[in-house]
C-alpha cells in the first residue's frame, strides 16, 4: 500500500511541477471547450476547417518542443507531417480496394501507371492497427537516422536548418515522381472511409474533429511533461551552452536525438488526422515554404512557451484563411510583415511579451495592496 | 621539492611512475599511489605549429596546483586535451589508475570519470536558477530516459544545499543564474564543479575580472578545496596565484619552463625572463 501512496505522491509532485491548480484547471476548461463545446456549436461545413486548425496546433507544438526548448530550427518538418498523412491516405485507400473508379484492387493511380501488383511497401495498410503504427514509425525511423548523422557531426545552428529544409526538398521531389509509388504529383485523394466511417458524413467529420482535439491535448501534456522534467532542463542547457553541458557530463547528441525523434512523431501524428479531413495528401505539403511556415507560427506565438505556439500556428492560420478569401493575393505579403514585425517589436512572440505584461499588472497590483516597501536592503556578498 | 628538480628543464622532468616518495604525497597513510593525473608528453599541433610540445604533467592527490605563463602558452590547449576536447598528436592521459587512456575519450565520458572544468567566461546556464545549475551538474546518471523520470533524492537535495553554502549563494538559489553579478556567477560555476563531485578540477581563469574582496574570498575557497580535491588553476594574476599556490608549473610557447614551488620559480632566470620580469 505505502509503494502505491508513493507512487501517487510521485504523481502529483509531478503534476505539481507540470502545472499549477490553476493551470490544470485553465487546460480542463480549454480541453471541454474545443473537444466538447465547439463541436456541439459549429456549423458544420466548419467542423473540417477547425480540425485542421487543431492539427496545425499539434505541428506546432513539436516545433516549439524542438526549436524553442532545444533550440534546434528545422525547416523541414512538413516532411514529417506529410509523411504522417501518407501513412494515413495509404490506409484509406488500402481500405477502399475495389471500389476506386477502375474497380481493382490497386488504388486507382496505379492502374493509370498500368501496375499489376502492390509494390512491397504497400501491403499491410488495409489494416488500420498497423499504418497508424508505420505512420508513427517509419518517419520517427527517418527522424533517428537523419539527426543521428547531423547531430553526430555537431551540425547545428543555420547550418542544421539548411540540412532539412534539403530534406523535405529532397523527399518532395522524390514523391513528385510516379515511380517512387505514392500518386506523383496527385498523391493520395478520393478517399471514401475511416474504420468504415463515411468521410463525407458530418457525424465522422465530428468525430475525426474531438479525435484531433484528443490528440492535441495529449501532446499538450506531454510535451509540458517532458519540458518540465530534468530532461527539459537539460534540453534548455543545451539550447543556451551546449558545450557546457557536456563537460556536466551530459551526452548532447542523444538528447537532441530524442527530441528531435518525438517531435518528429508528433508532427506525423498531426499530418495522419489531417488527411482524413481536408481528404487529400500530396508533395507539395512537403514543400519548403510549408516547414518555414510552421516556424513563423511558433515565431509569432512565443518560443519556449508551448501555449504561444499554440496560438500562434491559429493566429496565422486564422489570418491566412480570412485574407486568403478577401484578398487572395495579399497573403505572402502579410506573412512576410508579420514576420519582420514579430523579429523587429516581439521577439518572444505574443505570449513572451504577454510575460512582463503580467508581471507589471500583478507588480501594481500588488503596489496598491501593501504600502510601498522600504528601500530593499542591498545585498552584501554572502561571506 | 628540490630547488634542482624544480628549475630542471622540462626533458629531466621526473619519470611517470615511481620515484614519488610516498613521504611527499598528502595522503601518507593510503595505500592508492599518491598520483592523481598523468599526462605525458602532450603533443598538439595545428598546421605544423605545436601549441604544445611534449608537455608532461604530473599531478598529486589532493594538490593545489597553479598553471602560469605568457599568453600563447598552451595552457588553454593543455586544459582542452585532459578534458576531451582536443585530440593531441602525442601523448596520453591517465586519470588515478593507469587503466584507460583518456586521449581516447568524449569529453562527457571524461567529466563522468571526475575531471571536472571551468571555463575562463563565466559560463552558467544563464536562463536557470542557481538551484538548477547545481542540480544540473550533479554527479549522478546522465542519460537521456533517467532525466525523463528524474527527481531530487534528499541526498541530492542536501549535497546542493552544502554546495550552495560553500560558495556562498545558499540566500540566491532562485535567482536566474543570468542576473548573477559577474564574481557570483564564477562562483556559482565553481560551485557546478563542486556538484559533479570531481577528483581533479580545472580551473581557468577563476579571479579575472573580481574585485579585491571576491579574489580574496576565491583564494579561501580555493584553498578549502585543496585536499578533498585535487585541484589546477591556469591564472594571470601573479598575486593571486601567489596568494594560493603551493606548487606552480610554468608553461611558454608550448612546453615546461619550470615547475616548482612558487618562491623558487620566481627566483629561476628564464621564468623571469620570460614571463615574470615584465
Amino acid at each position: 500500500m505505502s509503494a502505491l501512496a508513493d507512487v501517487l505522491a510521485h504523481v502529483g509532485a509531478r503534476m505539481g511541477e507540470m502545472h499549477s491548480r490553476r493551470g490544470w484547471l485553465l487546460l480542463a476548461v480549454f480541453a471541454l471547450l474545443i473537444a466538447v463545446v465547439v463541436p456541439a456549436v459549429a456549423p458544420a461545413y466548419l467542423v473540417p476547417l477547425l480540425g485542421k486548425f487543431l492539427c496545425y496546433g499539434m505541428a506546432a507544438l513539436a516545433m516549439d518542443l524542438l526549436w524553442g526548448y532545444a533550440g534546434i530550427l528545422s525547416l523541414g518538418h512538413a516532411l514529417f507531417f506529410a509523411l504522417g498523412g501518407y501513412g494515413m491516405g495509404m490506409y484509406l485507400m488500402r481500405s477502399m480496394a475495389g471500389e476506386g473508379v477502375y474497380r481493382s484492387e490497386l488504388p486507382d493511380f496505379m492502374v493509370f501507371l498500368d501496375w499489376h501488383k502492390l509494390p512491397w511497401y504497400w501491403h499491410g495498410f488495409q489494416s488500420f492497427g498497423f499504418a497508424v503504427t508505420m505512420l508513427l514509425v517509419a518517419p520517427g525511423l527517418l527522424a533517428l537516422v537523419f539527426g543521428w548523422l547531423t547531430f553526430r557531426s555537431r551540425i547545428k545552428g543555420v547550418y542544421l536548418s539548411i540540412v532539412t529544409q534539403a530534406l523535405t526538398y529532397a523527399a518532395m521531389l522524390l514523391f513528385f515522381q510516379n515511380a517512387t509509388g505514392f500518386g506523383g504529383n496527385n498523391g493520395l485523394t478520393d478517399f471514401k472511409r475511416i474504420l468504415g466511417w463515411p468521410l463525407q458524413a458530418p457525424q465522422t467529420k465530428t468525430i475525426l474533429y474531438v479525435a484531433s482535439a484528443i490528440a492535441l491535448v495529449g501532446t499538450y501534456l506531454l510535451c509540458r511533461f517532458v519540458v518540465t522534467s530534468k530532461l527539459g532542463r537539460v534540453l534548455r542547457a543545451l539550447r543556451d551552452a551546449e558545450l557546457k553541458t557536456r563537460f556536466c557530463g551530459y551526452e548532447s547528441t542523444n538528447y537532441k536525438l530524442f527530441v528531435w525523434v518525438l517531435s518528429a512523431m508528433l508532427c506525423a501524428l498531426a499530418g495522419a488526422l489531417y488527411v482524413p479531413q481536408v481528404g487529400i495528401i500530396n508533395p507539395s505539403e512537403m514543400q519548403p515554404s510549408n516547414s518555414i511556415e510552421m516556424a513563423i507560427w511558433v515565431a509569432v506565438g512565443g518560443r519556449g512557451t508551448l501555449t504561444g505556439a499554440l496560438l500562434g500556428a491559429w493566429l496565422v492560420n486564422g489570418g491566412k484563411s480570412w485574407l486568403t478569401a478577401a484578398f487572395p493575393s495579399a497573403w505572402l505579403y502579410a506573412l512576410g510583415g508579420l514576420f519582420v514585425l514579430v523579429t523587429l517589436f516581439l521577439p518572444k512572440g505574443i505570449v513572451g511579451a504577454g510575460g512582463p505584461l503580467v508581471e507589471w499588472l500583478a507588480k501594481r497590483r500588488a503596489q496598491a495592496a501593501a504600502p510601498p516597501p522600504v528601500a530593499e536592503p542591498v545585498k552584501q556578498e554572502g561571506t | 621539492m628540490s630547488v634542482a628538480e624544480s628549475t630542471a628543464p622540462p626533458e629531466e622532468i621526473e619519470p611517470p611512475l615511481g620515484q614519488h616518495g610516498s613521504e611527499e604525497g598528502p595522503h601518507p597513510t593510503t595505500v592508492a599511489p599518491p598520483i592523481m593525473l598523468w599526462a605525458e608528453n602532450l603533443t598538439v599541433s595545428f598546421d605544423g605549429f605545436k601549441a604544445l610540445d611534449d608537455v608532461t604533467l604530473l599531478l598529486d592527490r589532493g594538490e593545489l596546483r597553479c598553471i602560469i605563463g605568457p599568453n600563447g602558452a598552451g595552457k588553454t590547449t593543455l586544459m582542452d586535451v585532459i578534458t576531451g576536447k582536443t585530440r593531441p598528436s602525442e601523448g596520453s592521459v591517465y586519470l588515478e589508475s593507469r587503466l584507460q587512456n583518456l586521449t581516447q575519450m568524449s569529453e562527457c565520458q571524461i567529466a563522468e570519470l571526475g575531471i571536472g572544468r571551468k571555463f575562463q567566461r563565466p559560463t552558467v546556464f544563464q536562463g536557470h536558477s542557481v538551484f538548477e545549475n547545481c542540480e544540473l551538474a550533479l554527479k549522478g546518471a546522465k542519460g537521456v530516459f533517467h532525466s525523463l523520470f528524474a527527481r531530487l533524492s534528499k541526498a541530492d537535495r542536501e549535497r546542493i544545499e552544502e554546495v550552495l553554502e560553500t560558495i556562498g549563494l545558499a540566500d540566491l538559489r532562485n535567482r536566474q543564474a543570468g542576473l548573477l553579478a559577474h564574481g557570483q556567477k564564477q562562483w556559482l560555476e565553481i560551485g557546478m564543479l563542486l556538484a559533479q563531485n570531481p577528483k581533479v578540477l580545472f580551473i581557468d581563469e577563476p579571479v579575472a575580472g573580481m574585485t579585491q574582496p571576491e579574489m580574496e574570498r576565491t583564494a579561501e575557497l580555493f584553498r578549502s578545496l585543496a585536499g578533498k580535491h585535487t585541484v589546477v588553476v591556469v591564472e594571470h594574476d601573479m598575486e593571486f596565484v601567489r596568494s594560493i599556490a603551493r606548487k606552480v608549473t610554468v608553461l611558454h610557447e608550448g612546453r615546461v619552463l619550470a615547475e616548482g614551488p612558487m618562491d623558487v620559480i620566481q627566483k629561476n632566470e628564464r621564468v623571469i625572463e620570460v614571463y615574470l620580469g615584465t
